[in-house]
């Protein structure tokens, strides 16, 4: 997989958060996604930029235009060096059932990406990715 | 309107707006003593569990004023991505549009007097 | 001549363009059922292209490496027209003997060429053989592609096509839904459906699930998706064509249909919503006819 443009951003505010959210919304839009595909999109990096900002204590998100052999997408890394998830996957079902909080977020963000992943270290930070193809 | 309050949310909102309005909200209703209050997010594009937590947040504060809420205008792809999300916005009334809103709190509204009045 | 392996290919066709122009055309010509003016121009300016890409790369490049960006105007050229050829219809038989069809005229030229000299011929014919292969393979996979490509698009436009949402009264919708139901399909019947509620500005809207013959965990959970959808916009969901084997799958599953009214048939359902609404069919006493009252 090719990166094609990058650009990162400061996720330190609620403020911050809308701006994210514009920015995926704009990057959506040039990558020809329609309505549906580009809201949960933005939806999902919208729980995520969330959880660095209220779980990880701050961070940032890379915004990356990506592609392979068959199509194009866009990918999106949100890292931070908070406490970290001491168990992940405990996280995310208990978020899916509680319907709240960070396991909402990081189990919303996977069902509304097409990929998925997660790194955490206790201590050490998060980093999370999604890729929308087109 | 008369004793209904309709809200309107437009701008991508932060944290602090969100508080604001709520905070604004439960002044309104009971400096009016609204019974029914109508949230349109038509100009929302996208809905996440933190807005949703703000509703139904609002909805609770307005019920346990004697207010009832409805929320009115969600777009298409904003409730197939809820759905779609897990969000499922329990107890919190939805519309197609402020009228529908209306006829929906009237209901709710007659409904809990219905309930009052058995109770006595 | 240099019997040089880089360059035996630019030689022989710089010296001998015309005929094996005139060669291959006559090739593809024979092959081909096509017989339109326009679908003849069409292949004569693709293979006018083609010798002028394969000139120009011929001079530059070793022909044996295919990865050298020199190339890529040649392999640009035969995507395209792979890709034109599965729109228009072709066979993968008209598309691969562009490029197959002009092994045998640049072999006679060869063999002109370098007639006194057999091992030369053999091993320029060898090269030709490796190249044209190559070019044919990689113009097969790219029509392949296409082809894959517009039969995703036409299985999205069918199942947009086979998702109507019926009106079946001032404000109750019907969505009868045939055949499975996944992920894909299950968006685009969620957006057909809640765009039609806010068109119509429906309350009711009843689901039916009689043309569906397998109801799964999967197909159960996108139903009860839909379900939610709809309530979100303010309609009432029912579900209908609920038969006996559906009902006990749904059971064994463990779905949780509780909050949704389902009903044997499109007919009960609509009943129950015409009733919702406050509304009712009456028979009217003066004459055979129905209204709605």
């Amino acid at each position: 997989m090719q990166v094609l443009d990058g650009a990162s951003l400061e996720i330190r505010s609620s403020e911050d958060i809308v701006i994210v959210r514009q920015a995926v919304r704009k990057k959506s839009i040039a990558l020809g996604l329609g309505l549906v595909d580009q809201t949960k999109f933005v939806t999902a990096a919208s729980e995520l930029a969330r959880n660095t900002l209220d779980h990880g204590g701050g961070g940032t998100v890379q915004i990356e235009s990506v592609q392979n052999a068959l199509r194009r997408g866009i990918r999106l890394v949100f890292e931070d060096q908070g406490p970290g998830i001491p168990d992940i996957d405990l996280a995310m079902t208990e978020g899916y059932t509680s319907g709240s909080g960070m396991g909402l977020g990081l189990s919303g963000a996977k069902r509304l990406a097409n990929e998925f992943e997660i790194w955490s270290q206790v201590g050490e930070g998060t980093r999370v990715s999604i890729l929308r193809w087109k | 309107m008369g004793e209904f309050l309709l809200v309107t949310i437009q701008v991508d909102m932060h944290d602090r707006l969100a508080l604001t309005l709520q905070d604004d909200l439960t002044a309104q209703i009971v400096r009016h003593r609204t019974r029914g209050v109508l949230i349109d997010i038509s100009t929302l594009e996208m809905v996440d569990s933190f807005i949703g937590r703000m509703l139904g947040t609002i909805a609770s504060m307005a019920h346990l004023l004697d207010a009832e809420t409805v929320v009115v205008g969600m777009q298409p792809s904003v409730a197939i991505t809820l759905v779609e999300l897990g969000l499922s916005l329990r107890g919190i009334r939805t519309a197609l549009d402020v009228e529908k809103g209306m006829t929906t709190l009237q209901t709710a509204l007659s409904e809990k007097e219905e309930i009052g009045h058995a109770g006595s | 001549m240099n019997s040089d392996s880089s360059n035996v290919i630019d030689d022989v066709i710089s010296t001998r363009e015309r005929e094996i122009m005139t060669q291959w055309l006559d090739l593809q010509a024979k092959s081909s059922r096509r017989s339109s003016a326009a679908q003849k121009q069409e292949a004569i300016r693709e293979s006018n292209d083609f010798m002028a890409a394969l000139k120009a790369v011929s001079q530059k490049e070793q022909i044996q490496d295919l990865s050298a960006p020199g190339w890529g105007p040649v392999k640009e050229l035969l995507i395209g027209l792979s890709a034109r050829r599965a729109k228009g219809g072709y066979t993968p038989g008209e598309t691969a003997s562009f490029v197959f069809s002009l092994k045998e005229p640049l072999f006679s030229a060869l063999q002109a060429e370098l007639g006194k000299n057999p091992e030369a011929v053999l091993k320029a014919i060898w090269q030709v053989t490796e190249l044209i292969d190559k070019l044919g393979l990689l113009t097969m996979e790219a029509f392949q592609r296409s082809r894959e490509e517009l039969i995703a698009r036409q299985q999205q436009e069918l199942m947009e096509l086979s998702t109507p949402v019926v009106r079946l009264w001032e404000n109750i919708l019907a969505l009868p839904l045939i055949g499975t139901l996944d992920s894909a399909r299950t968006q685009i019947v969620m957006q057909n459906l809640l765009e039609a509620i806010v068109q119509t500005r429906s309350d009711y809207a009843i689901i039916d699930i009689t043309g569906v013959p397998v109801v799964d965990t999967l197909v159960a959970q996108h139903l009860l998706k839909t379900v939610a959808a709809a309530r979100l916009m303010g309609a009432d969901c029912l579900i209908s064509g609920i038969r006996p084997q559906i009902a006990q799958t749904i059971i064994h599953l463990g779905v949780d249909l509780s909050e949704v009214t389902t009903k044997a048939t499109l007919a009960d359902a609509f009943a129950v919503a015409l009733r919702r609404s406050g509304q009712a069919l009456v028979q009217n006493g003066k004459n055979n006819g129905s209204t709605a009252s």
